[in-house]
């Protein structure tokens, strides 16, 4: 069960929208910020507040790649390994990571912090290798610079 | 000449609103509000030559000229920022040093089409570029330039965000549409075109940040002076070249069109990394064919190089030298179509991993001659897909196989990646 202060302000989110559904992908990431990642039961709520059934949600949570319907570490490193990030050598840094993290790439560290995901362009090319650790874009990484960020964001919550 | 695009950035942080007015900043509007009509403003969009930059490169005011005029109920405008090709991240600088000239232009494109309601559709992972815009856009209504009673006037203009959570068919505009809608984001089927049904079933425009961002410097100071930053007769206006891969300086730069390809390289970009010699690149973005080095002088505008066999695109130039294999190249390209195929049609999402897994197998040594002829199959037949997404996957694999097959050869006669 959501609170009632969040419950309140997504029916508010809701209600200024020009049809409820167009508040979808903001309803879905609201509850996702607050359970850490889509659930079960968050579908279910989404699909209240949005008048949709719970497959409707289903349908679009699936569809993008930032709602995440299994569970996740408590912040998501999405490294790129499209093209620019490729001739920068991306494939040294992912396989750093994995070795750092001592996971795999869709595996959550044992420790529940970080969850590594390679993802496409993020439009940081121009600084390429890039990753976003929780929403925080890098750029120009280095073997170096990994550890100092990790290590960063290990710290600060 | 002064480029319009870049004119008023810092080096290292968004303008602010202050110093944009200062610079000329929203005359452009004051422009059209006091003295032009929507069709003038629409009419001196189409003069000025401007075209899409998204990619396409559709002339923008004929887009504009297809929204009917006398349907009744809303109309919309959208501005696609869902920027997610690889190598392209100009609408990322763009809005990160200047969120106001999208700002300014997008009004004035409501005030040409009509529109009362528009939005800007951001992907998610722009989250600085969507701050400086919600903050821009409550400066723009503080100071009278937006929402009700605009400078005075009886017009009223909303502008409103919309924030994906990430998907590159977003950038496709009908799905874009469906995306905004809050629908899963497959394409739609054309027609009805979103000009006469689109957002809601009403009149739709879906323009690039590139696009809008030029238009109050093409009010403020005419068409012909637009027309003629360009470099060539063939073009018009200035360009955003983003560049990446092999080269010194990897830049988002503000170019008049028709520089040649030499130029961005050379001049802009300090040249090629190490001393490393140039073997090709992508001029347009990942769904764009090979340029050679026999293209160092080719003149980057759109027609000159759809003549040469690729597309200007959306400017995301990407640069290999002579120690990247073009066939891995090409194979973390279809990596990418693939895994951003939307799943609706079968040739799309059961050809790309096909190909896909045919290319791994020629990169690891393990390719057939055959395979070349089935690889020169799928080019053919993926173009008829639902929507682009396909056909542009096959652009660098075409492009592979017309200018690189010896390459590709060598990889299945020597069992191994020659570069390796
Ligand atoms: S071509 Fe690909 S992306 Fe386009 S509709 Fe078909 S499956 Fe979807
Ligand atoms: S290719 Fe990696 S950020 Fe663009």
């Amino acid at each position: 069960m959501i609170p009632e202060t969040l419950k309140t302000s997504l029916e508010a989110r809701v209600a200024s929208a020009i049809t409820p559904r167009e508040a979808a992908v903001d309803v879905m990431k609201e509850l996702q910020t607050h359970y850490g990642w889509l659930t079960d039961e968050a579908v279910g709520e989404a699909a209240v507040l949005l008048g949709l059934s719970p497959l409707q949600v289903e349908e679009l949570a699936t569809f993008y790649e930032m709602i995440y319907r299994r569970p996740v570490g408590k912040k998501v490193i999405h490294v790129c390994d499209s093209i620019s990030c490729w001739c920068a050598d991306c494939d040294t840094i992912i396989q750093y990571l994995k070795d750092k993290l001592g996971v795999g790439l869709g595996g959550t560290t044992a420790d529940g912090v970080f969850t590594l995901i390679p993802c496409c362009c993020m439009g940081m090319c121009g600084d390429s290798p890039a990753m976003s650790v929780g929403g925080v874009p890098y750029g120009k990484l280095t073997p170096e610079l990994v550890d100092k960020i990790l290590e960063a964001e290990r710290n600060n919550g | 000449m002064e480029l319009p695009l870049f004119r008023h950035n810092r080096p290292d942080r968004v303008v602010t609103f202050d110093e944009y007015r200062e610079e000329g900043g929203f005359e452009a509007l004051k422009k059209a509000f006091s003295g032009m009509s929507p069709d003038d403003v629409q009419q001196t969009v189409m003069d000025s030559g401007l075209r899409g930059r998204g990619g396409a490169g559709f002339a923008t005011g004929r887009k504009w000229s297809f929204v009917p005029r006398d349907l009744p109920g809303p109309r919309w405008l959208i501005c696609n920022c869902d920027e997610m090709e690889p190598g392209t991240y100009k609408d990322r600088v763009l809005l990160e040093h200047n969120p106001y000239s999208l700002i300014e232009g997008m009004t004035l494109a409501c005030y040409a089409l009509g529109v009362r309601h528009a939005f800007i559709f951001i992907r998610k992972g722009y989250e600085q570029a969507a701050a400086n815009l919600a903050r821009g856009i409550e400066e723009a209504k503080k100071a009278g330039l937006l929402g009700e009673h605009i400078l005075g006037s009886e017009h009223a203009i909303e502008l409103d965000l919309h924030l994906s959570a990430g998907r590159y068919i977003c950038g496709e505009e009908t799905a874009l549409i469906n995306a905004l809608e809050g629908k899963r984001p497959n394409p739609r089927s054309k027609p009805p075109f979103p000009a006469v049904k689109g957002l809601w079933q009403g009149p739709t425009v879906v323009n690039n940040v590139e696009t809008l961002a030029n238009v109050p410097a093409i009010i403020a100071n005419g068409a012909a002076w637009f027309k003629g930053l360009a470099l060539n007769p063939e073009g018009a206006g200035s360009k955003l070249f983003c560049v990446s891969g092999s080269v010194k300086n990897r830049a988002c730069v503000e170019l008049p069109i028709g520089t040649t390809l030499g130029d961005i390289i050379d001049g802009a970009c300090g040249g090629m990394r190490d001393g490393k010699k140039f073997k090709a690149c992508i001029p347009g973005g990942a769904s764009t064919q090979f340029l050679k080095p026999e293209h160092w002088t080719l003149p980057m505008d759109y027609d000159t190089v759809a003549k040469a066999g690729s597309r200007l695109g959306s400017g995301g130039v990407i640069v290999f030298d002579e120690g990247h294999c073009l066939v891995e190249a090409t194979l973390n390209l279809i990596n990418f179509f693939a895994r951003e195929s939307c799943g609706w049609c079968t040739p799309c999402r059961e050809g790309l991993p096909y190909v896909k897994e045919i290319l791994t197998r020629i990169e690891n040594g393990r390719g057939e001659e055959d395979d070349i002829t089935i690889l020169r199959e799928h080019v053919k037949y993926l173009n008829y897909t639902f929507c682009a997404l396909a056909p542009g996957a096959m652009a660098p694999l075409d492009g592979l196989l017309r200018d690189f097959e010896d390459e590709v050869r060598e990889h299945i006669v020597k069992k191994r990646c020659p570069l390796k």
